[in-house]
């Protein structure tokens, strides 16, 4: 039998409390218009019962922590959001497929591709 | 107005983020596909995001200074919002929802900091969207091993003998610290304390402006 070189120690990536980590970043941004349309569409949906704040997180947990690191905090949640409307039917992944190539096709920028 | 330089300061001294004039992410693609499907099938429609979007531009760390400022001034609204900080806030129009909101004060013995170790649980109601280092993996980390070092990087030196407390928030239960009020304001009016309140005095990883700074 293989020893586990890194047995489970009890907590997932996401708890972080007490860990080692370096100084607290002091960086700051204003939300742009495209990462407070995510928040307004998750409390939207969730508020209509499409799924919850624990469905939003489960996801994010499960995304493990290179997506932490790899991608920023809106990303993540679309991503969440997006997984938690499809497996509550509210569409299909062929939807929207379908629909990300025609917002592509509309131009190189958000601004273009939103249609303003 | 085009976007042609990029070291340009919002007006609260931010960079802007750059969004609209870059080339279109992976992510913006799909949030751009997902709310319009939502739109298509009658779940929501633009005229309900764009007034959530201003509901939550609406809430800011103001509200939080109202409440802090109250709290200063009137001994029962303190013991209310001491008892049940979701019925207190909401008595003042900032309602928190079904979560449960716990108020937790500051005194010359006990200085309290907030933080969410598993994901970014704030309260939002009273102060807006949290800022980016309290979603960081070095705050969420160091909050509850270290808070007087982490207490340090913001600024914040308290004497050993003040305890510290820190509050680990869930996606129930937020949590709002009441600073202290700073000396040299007796007889100061609600709407003039509220001014000396900060949102890192109501995280914890400030305190409140004293007069002096005020001026």
């Amino acid at each position: 039998m293989t020893q586990n070189p890194d047995p489970f120690d009890g907590k997932r990536w996401h708890d972080m409390g007490g860990d080692a980590a370096g100084p607290v970043p002091t960086d700051q941004h204003d939300f742009s218009l495209w990462e407070k349309r995510v928040d307004a569409l998750m409390v939207i949906c969730s508020s209509k019962g499409h799924f919850t704040v624990d469905g939003l997180r489960r996801v994010l947990e499960d995304m493990g922590p290179e997506a932490f690191e790899t991608m920023n905090y809106y990303e993540r949640w679309i991503a969440s959001v997006n997984q938690n409307l499809i497996e509550a039917g509210v569409y299909t992944t062929a939807e929207l497929a379908q629909r990300m190539t025609e917002v592509a096709a509309r131009g190189p920028t958000y601004g273009e591709a939103s249609g303003g | 107005m085009p976007h042609d330089h990029h070291d340009h300061l919002s007006p609260s001294g931010h960079p802007y983020r750059p969004d609209d004039d870059h080339p279109l992410t992976y992510w913006q693609q799909m949030e751009i596909a997902i709310r319009e499907i939502l739109i298509e099938k009658g779940v929501t429609t633009a005229a309900e995001i764009n007034a959530q979007i201003d509901a939550m531009d609406a809430r800011s760390p103001a509200n939080g200074a109202a409440v802090v400022a109250r709290a200063w001034t009137d001994p029962a609204f303190r013991d209310d919002l001491l008892a049940d900080g979701s019925a207190a806030s909401a008595a003042m129009g900032f309602d928190i929802g079904p979560m449960k909101l716990i108020a937790v004060e500051n005194t010359p013995d006990v200085h309290n900091i907030i933080v969410c170790t598993l994901c970014s649980c704030y309260p939002r109601n009273l102060l807006g969207l949290p800022p980016d280092w309290y979603k960081s993996r070095a705050y969420r980390s160091r909050t509850v091993r270290e808070p007087r070092k982490v207490l340090a990087e913001f600024g914040v030196t308290l004497p050993d003998s003040t305890q510290v407390r820190v509050h680990d928030s869930t996606a129930d239960m937020r949590y709002i610290v009441i600073p202290t009020r700073p000396a040299g304001t007796d007889g100061w009016s609600a709407g003039d304390l509220a001014g000396l309140v900060t949102r890192d005095s109501m995280i914890g990883t400030g305190l409140a402006r004293s007069p002096a700074d005020h001026a």
